[in-house]
């Protein structure tokens, strides 16, 4: 285990290689002159001189790639251009608004989805399972902006059961308060296509031998889903949790924007907005690298859920 | 002779509008997404809502339907329009009193493009009193267009690197894996938002400052990696069939095996796959637009018509939210739909 944790990681170092390439290269190239836009339209020469002087633009690419690598490696990316705030200074205090949102969403999704999945498989063929998908099907092809913008409106404005939008310095109090209305919106849109996947998880189990013999020996519908379909759909149902689990940083994105919560998804969509290169690149670079150790760490849980999964 | 000729086998493409035209949902949704299509092409050669930015009613106009509607805003706009016409008489302190004569004479021979606007619009009016039915049929247009275009460009580059990348394997292979692996690791929506900040503000800003190129470049630079996965797959399970060999033995180039030979064999997985992209690139090209880092400001989207909604709903003006939620929705129910029977359709396994 711990040879294949320390292979996973040694093959991660080109993939970090190529990710701060193609970031650096990407705002080097593409990016414009950083001093005018730091400067504004109206500097004069020796303004941005000056600015080119101090973000080292004047030394060639090569010495400049090695300040940005170490940057990345010591944690230290300077200041946002905008608010001079310290870049990791901002990664680190928007995270917990992120997490406090999206992990319910997360949570909830899936404890959602695994039972109504059941149902439908359960009473596949039925018109309630066909109901059901028909209204999946039919919910999933409503932007997700239609459901923020409508339930902020009937459940914030109109009946007034939670606040239109707002945040607090209490994590409980946000998490009572500010929280639910976002969670609920996000939860009950990611139902639909949940329960459509998990549905055909639990149908592939069912067609197995070992589903034919358990109704040989006399065993019910609902005791075969509950005792032998259910544990080994587990295991498709683990890889697509870990395929959702790197969204819990900025995957609320839009709940954040629409509901002015302090997080990620809100600040890099801000930096985007402000041409604020630092914040984007440090925000792109670190992500990809949680991204990289989340799916590692996926790795290894799926082989203690399911021992015959051999890791190489 | 009949007997001969019921050997030849029957034509791909023909099996599949066969077995499509059996297929009742497919047939429907198919109609549906043909009527969009001749709906976007009458919209590109202006025939159809090619007005759509044009101011014909008064603001907030109410949708027919609902003509009584009491309309605030309009009244309110039009007590301002008023009060704006009746400027005080500052004739005793104004230096430039004696210019009155000359400005009221031009202003007289000036024709004011100012027509009767209505007060009712079939689907109702936006905040500038354009009709939102024309918006919405204009905005399928863009939306979908981008859609369609973003696809195909990811499309090209996923099918190109995925043939290289399974026909040549090693080398070639490893470092497009590597490529992969990038693209991959970084999470979509941060990729896409780098991406949309460079093209804002960079270089390249001035070139692309107009039309939906921007938000096309976007979805393709960060769409194609699930294309190359499958293309990938296909060309190392093909590259050495039977058929590719004998391709090889008669002198067939590298080249014509690849784009001549295999292609067409893996086509179907291609043509799903595309059609899977569309649809998901609808959905994000809608939000980019909804916080206006899509198409620019000038063009109307299903993603600036929600984005106007937003405010609108508040005063209780429902009507744009509502006619761009039901063009969107009907449009990517009936692709989705299309997608699934052309899949079932092509599956050789179902045959």
């Amino acid at each position: 285990m711990t040879a294949y944790i320390l292979r996973r990681l040694w093959q991660m170092i080109p993939t970090l290689a190529g990710v701060i390439l193609l970031i650096f290269f990407l705002f080097k190239f593409f990016g414009g002159d950083p001093a005018q836009i730091l400067a504004g339209q109206v500097a004069s020469q020796e303004q941005i001189d000056a600015i080119r002087q101090q973000l080292g633009l004047d030394r060639p690419w090569y010495v400049q790639l090695g300040i940005f690598v170490r940057d990345i490696f010591s944690f230290d990316f300077g200041k946002s251009w905008m608010t001079r705030e310290q870049v990791s200074e901002i990664f680190v205090t928007r995270l917990p608004a992120t997490l406090t949102i999206t992990l319910p969403i997360l949570i909830l999704e899936v404890a959602l989805a695994i039972p109504v999945a059941m149902l439908v498989a359960y009473h596949r063929g039925t018109l309630l399972d066909r109901l059901v998908i028909a209204i999946c099907v039919a919910a999933m092809s409503i932007s997700f902006l239609v459901y923020i913008i409508v339930g902020q409106y009937v459940f914030g404005f109109e009946l007034g059961w939670f606040p239109v939008q707002g945040w607090s310095d209490s994590f409980w109090r946000n998490l009572v308060t500010y929280a639910p209305l976002p969670i609920l919106l996000a939860a009950l849109v990611g139902l639909a296509p949940q329960t459509r996947l998990y549905r055909s998880f639990f149908l592939d189990e069912t067609k197995s031998d070992y589903v034919r013999t358990a109704r040989a020996k006399g065993l019910s519908d609902a005791a075969i889903l509950r005792r032998h379909v259910l544990p080994n759909a587990m295991v498709p149902v683990l890889t697509n949790v870990a395929l959702l689990l790197p969204g819990v940083f900025v995957g609320s994105f839009l709940l954040e924007i629409f509901f002015s919560i302090p997080g990620l998804g809100r600040e890099v969509y801000i930096a985007v907005n402000r041409s604020d290169y630092p914040v984007i690149q440090a925000f792109t670079v670190y992500l990809a690298v949680l991204t990289m150790l989340i799916n590692l760490g996926a790795d290894v849980l799926y082989r203690l859920v399911d021992p015959r999964i051999q890791l190489t | 002779m009949a007997a001969v000729l019921d050997i030849v086998p029957e034509n791909a493409w023909l099996a599949l509008w066969r077995r499509l035209q059996q297929d009742r949902i497919g047939a429907f949704s198919l109609g549906i997404v043909i009527v969009y299509l001749v709906m976007i092409l009458f919209a590109m050669a202006g025939l159809l809502a090619g007005g759509w930015s044009e101011e014909i009613g008064v603001p907030y106009a109410n949708p027919s339907f609902l003509g009584e509607r009491p309309n605030l805003e309009a009244a309110l706009a039009q007590r301002a329009a008023q009060r704006q016409g009746r400027v005080p008489d500052l004739t005793a302190v104004d230096p430039l009193a004696p210019k009155y004569a000359e400005w009221e004479k031009r202003t007289a021979e000036l024709k004011t493009g100012e027509r009767e606007r209505s007060l009712t619009l079939r689907w109702g009016g936006d905040r500038w009193g354009r009709d939102v039915l024309a918006k919405a049929i204009k905005g399928s247009q863009v939306s979908i267009a981008v859609g369609v275009f973003a696809a195909l460009c990811a499309t090209f580059i996923g099918t190109l690197l995925g043939a290289l990348g399974g026909f040549y394997g090693r080398w070639v292979n490893d470092s497009l894996e590597w490529v992969y692996n990038v693209f991959t690791s970084i999470p979509s929506i941060l990729l896409v938002f780098s991406l949309a900040a460079v093209l804002r503000s960079g270089v390249l800003a001035h070139l692309f400052a107009s039309g939906i190129w921007t938000v096309v470049i976007i979805l393709a630079v960060t769409g194609w990696t699930g294309m190359y996965r499958l293309v990938r797959a296909e060309y190392m399970k093909h590259r050495s069939r039977e058929y590719v060999l004998a391709a090889q033995a008669i002198g067939a180039s590298a080249a014509s095996r690849m784009f001549v030979h295999i292609l067409p064999n893996v086509s179907h997985v291609v043509l799903v796959q595309l059609s899977l992209l569309v649809v998901a690139f609808i959905k994000v090209e809608v939000i980019l637009s909804f916080l206006g880092l899509g198409v620019p400001v000038d063009m109307v989207s299903w993603g600036t018509m929600l984005g106007e909604a937003q405010t609108e709903l508040v005063i209780g003006k429902w009507w744009q939210l509502a006619a761009a939620t039901v063009f969107m929705a009907i449009f990517l129910t009936a692709f989705s739909m299309l997608t699934d029977s052309l899949r079932d359709a092509l599956d050789p396994k179902l045959r």
